[in-house]
């Protein structure tokens, strides 16, 4: 178990541009899940990539467990990780991949066996010791890199995008067997992830990543509730939280929060919006519409309802509550103080 | 506007489309090389000779006089000594040298260049610049030697002259030779390796040497064999090399079965124990052949 | 501690990659590199076992160049080897493309299996066929003249280059002919149409090596052909550039020189192709 920590660390590419990783301060937690979130080119695999020892930071200091390991390769700083593709030995089997970084790291041979099953049996793939990869589905590999990950009881678990090979069905199911795992065994953990439905459900707190600058660090509740910025704003929660423009700020409201007036508790804003598309999905409502009066006419603003039988081409009057509001400035796009709104 | 037709070519007049296209040039090298490959056994049973008339079926009576002959026997050994020699000297090579260039640096396309004259160079124009080379006389690396005081004037080594020398000399240059392609076979092998696999061997604590053998070459076995099985091919039916380096010599001592072939049936007139001693190389073929087919038709399968 | 231990094995791997880089090149380019230098020597210079060979003790000449281009064949060899060259290439173009089309796409698994077996055609050697094939040569009246390699040359140009278009057809997809196909054409001249024009890059990689496996060619040269005038260029430069015992090292080296570079800079332009076609084919 270790605390991973990395100040001012970052990645430059190629000199003169942009780094692809920006002066990235951040400290994990003993045995927590952490999740870095963002969209592809924000460095979130970088990050993770240096932290592992594959990539050096051009400037910046990685620890962990307390010490720098910035010039120590990826076996010496007692880290295991899953990659996207599962990196598994093709021609070896099953078991002897699992058995591999033991060998490699001079574990006795007679301890192999006891490890390896051991690691198998939580990973529920006992069966498939004598396999080799080709012969796998796509959820067996992933369970099968996360045993070779595991086998070594390694201080900190790094994880690149591993459920994103998995077909979306398969996908659920593996995510819940990676949340009990993180729970039965403990050990820190730091996962990358562009889906955000991962990042809120797995992650004990989420570092959101964009263009290689972290946005935000927080629990799930705090970036989805409290988004630091327009971007965090938008990138958590789907479909996104609403945008307006309002003089000097902009106002954000989520589509589950914009419900129609009747509904609304007190003190409510006011929208009336013209209905421009209705999509049902089943378990919900979504509504998009345009506001009639006020700031951004041209705007489509959604709205997500339990259920709703509204026509396209009808209006109505939809309301949010204030408590629901966020604020951010127009120019800097960070969160900022409540101001007052130049429409009812 | 007329209805389109539907396309025709399907089915069964695809098929003989498809016969007709491939009948002229399958006739063709099948001719031009199944009916010499029979030709040469009926010569090997013969007492055919360039020049003379008749031509009687003679039984194993070449085969058994070949066999007899000493030279024969110091030729056949040769092929293989020189085969397995160079091949794995051009397999440590080409491995050591495929790694290093497998990162793209500045200037590696001269460097690729430079590594790929041996293999493009005519044969023939190759190994006349290495007996030029190791001339008896005016050899570069005798000069080198004799200037670092290893070897005395007098006492210069005759690369080509003397058996044991020679017979090293002839491996050096099929090494010379073959490196550039297997290097070069070895490196798309290489690229096609995944770039997680050996990052997932250093985080899982393997050092270099580790990955390299029980990780990278294993992935790379299907090449190797390619690049093996070729470079044993042209080694072993190759006679360019023993023909303009040493013309088989000194006294014999550097034949092959190919030069030995050749200088029998065509300089000698002797058809019949020209072929006979070719035909000795059908068997290497065969192996060669069938291990080619199984891994085809194991890579059909996975 | 570790700062230095990571810097230090960089280090070493990084020396390591030089030398066996520096040292491949050396064995592999030097020849080449000691060609160069012995064509612009003067014989009194070269002959003379005290000179540093590495450096030029008399002044540089051409005199050995102008030997080779004016007292020698080598002239003549260049243009038989680009005519057979040419022929050759024109012959194995016609034969192979329609065999590397019908096998890659009309005729399914023993398709594929024919197209295996021609490709093991070219693992039987010259020097098994040659002797036959003298007598061949004879018989049909072409003995000492390039007809007979142009006749025969194809026999290994033919299954090469199948084995190289075969992959090439079978990456374009099927589609486009059906498309083809469904507008009008019929199933060949989809091929003419479509298929040919699409595989300019293919063409030419089958091409230039087909020139260059002529080029390369020696046994049969040597054993079809006697006179130095219908000489190709693999043969004439070591056979006739020596007189006896007395060989021209300074043309010698001209020959070889100027015919390998030119093929070798082609070469190395085509080659991810032909990479392809070898491990493609043999391993899928």
């Amino acid at each position: 178990m270790a605390i991973v920590e990395t100040r001012a660390v970052t990645k430059v590419f190629k000199a003169g541009t942009l780094g692809a990783v920006n002066d990235v301060d951040l400290v994990t937690e003993e045995g927590e899940f952490l999740v870095f979130l963002g969209p592809s080119g924000s460095g979130k695999t970088t990050l993770l990539r240096m932290i592992a020892g594959l990539e050096v930071p051009t400037s910046g200091e990685i620890l962990i467990g307390g010490d720098v390991v910035n010039d120590l390769s990826p076996r010496e700083r007692r880290i295991a990780m899953v990659f996207q593709s599962y990196a598994l030995y093709p021609h070896l089997t099953v078991y002897k991949n699992i058995a591999f970084p033991l060998r490699a790291q001079g574990v006795p041979k007679d301890q192999h066996k006891k490890k390896v099953e051991w690691a198998a049996g939580l990973l529920s793939i006992g069966h498939l010791l004598e396999r080799k990869p080709r012969e796998l589905s796509g959820g067996e590999r992933q369970r099968v890199a996360v045993a070779r990950a595991i086998v070594r009881e390694p201080s900190v678990f790094l994880l690149d995008e591993p459920l994103s090979n998995l077909d979306a069905k398969l996908r659920a199911s593996a995510r819940a067997e990676l949340e009990q795992f993180h729970r039965r065994v403990g050990t820190t953990t730091i996962y990358v992830t562009h889906d955000q439905v991962e990042a809120m459900a797995m992650g004990d707190r989420v570092v959101v990543l964009h263009k290689g600058v972290v946005r935000q660090i927080g629990t799930p509740k705090q970036v989805y509730d409290d988004p630091a910025d327009t971007f965090v704003a938008t990138f958590l929660g789907s479909p996104p939280m609403n945008l307006l423009e309002n003089g000097e700020v902009i106002v954000g409201f989520r589509p589950e929060h914009l419900v129609p007036a009747a509904l609304a508790p007190s003190a409510p804003i006011k929208l009336t919006m013209k209905i421009h598309n209705v999509e049902y999905l089943g378990s919900e409502w979504i509504i998009y519409g345009r506001a009639e009066a006020g700031p951004t006419p041209d705007k489509i603003i959604i709205s997500r309802l339990p259920n709703a039988d509204l026509s396209i081409g009808g209006t109505h009057e939809f309301a949010v509550a204030e408590p629901h509001l966020r604020f951010f400035d127009k120019t800097s796009e960070k969160r900022t103080t409540a101001r007052a709104l130049s429409w009812p | 506007m007329a209805v389109k037709r539907r396309p025709r070519s399907t089915g069964s007049s695809g098929l003989g489309l498809g016969v007709a296209m491939f009948l002229p040039a399958v006739l063709y090298v099948l001719l031009l090389v199944a009916v010499p490959f029979g030709m040469a056994f009926f010569y090997a049973f013969s007492d055919a000779r360039i020049g003379s008339g008749g031509e009687h079926f003679v039984g194993f009576e070449n085969f058994s006089s070949v066999l007899e002959n000493p030279t024969f026997r110091k030729a056949l050994g040769n092929s293989f000594i020189f085969t397995i020699s160079s091949q794995i000297l051009v397999l440590i090579g080409s491995t050591a040298l495929a790694l290093a260039l497998k990162d793209k640096f500045r200037g590696r396309g001269f460097v690729r260049f430079v590594i790929l004259l041996p293999w493009v160079a005519p044969i023939s124009l190759g190994a006349i610049g290495w007996k030029w080379i190791l001339d008896s006389i005016y050899s570069v690396i005798n000069w080198v030697l004799i200037a670092l005081h290893i070897v005395k004037p007098f006492d210069k080594p005759m690369w080509l002259g003397q058996p044991v020398l020679a017979m090293i000399s002839v491996i050096v240059v099929h090494t010379w030779r073959l490196m550039p392609f297997s290097t070069v076979i070895l490196l798309a092998g290489l690229t096609a390796v995944p770039r997680d696999i050996p990052e997932a061997a250093a985080v899982d604590g393997a050092g270099f040497w580790r990955t390299l053998f029980e990780i990278t070459l294993p992935m790379l076995r299907p090449i190797l064999n390619v690049a093996m099985l070729f470079g044993i091919i042209f080694t072993f039916t190759d006679m360019i090399v023993v023909y303009v380096l040493t013309a088989g010599g000194p006294y014999d001592s550097t034949q092959v079965l190919p030069s030995l072939a050749f200088f029998t049936g065509i300089q000698g007139s002797d058809l019949a124990a020209g072929a006979a001693i070719s035909l000795f190389l059908v068997p290497l073929l065969v192996v060669v052949a069938v291990l080619m087919l199984r891994m085809a038709h194991r890579a059909e399968v996975t | 501690m570790a700062r230095r231990r990571g810097r230090d094995r960089a280090r070493l791997a990084r020396v390591g990659r030089w030398f066996v880089i520096l040292s491949c090149m050396t064995f592999l380019g030097f020849p080449f590199y000691w060609m160069l230098i012995t064509i612009f020597k003067q014989n009194a210079d070269l002959y003379e076992t005290e000179n540093n060979p590495f450096i030029f003790n008399a002044a540089p000449t051409l005199e050995n160049l102008r030997q080779l281009f004016y007292d020698t064949g080598f002239v003549r060899w260049l243009g038989n080897t680009a005519l057979v060259g040419v022929l050759v290439v024109a012959i194995t173009l016609i034969l192979a493309l329609p065999a590397a089309y019908s096998l890659a796409r009309l005729t399914g698994r023993w398709g594929e299996r024919l197209g295996i077996l021609l490709f093991l055609t070219y693992l039987v050697p010259p020097t098994l066929l040659f002797i036959p094939l003298s007598r061949v040569v004879a018989i049909l009246g072409f003995q000492d003249s390039i007809w007979s390699l142009v006749i025969v040359y194809p026999s290994f140009t033919i299954p090469f280059s199948i084995w190289l278009l075969m992959g090439f057809f079978k990456s374009i997809p099927r589609e486009l002919e059906d498309a083809a196909m469904v507008d009008g054409l019929t199933r060949f001249g989809a091929f003419i149409k479509l298929v040919v024009p699409m595989s300019t890059s293919g063409i030419l990689t089958v091409v230039i090596f087909t020139f260059t496996l002529v080029t390369q060619e020696f046994v049969y040269a040597l054993t079809f052909i006697s006179p130095e005038s219908h000489q190709m260029l693999g043969v004439g430069v070591p056979t006739f550039l020596i007189l006896g015992d007395v060989y021209f090292w300074g043309s010698l080296m001209g020959g070889c020189l100027i015919a390998s570079v030119p093929i070798a800079l082609v070469y190395n332009l085509f080659l991810d192709r032909f990479i392809a076609g070898f491990t493609v084919g043999a391993v899928k």
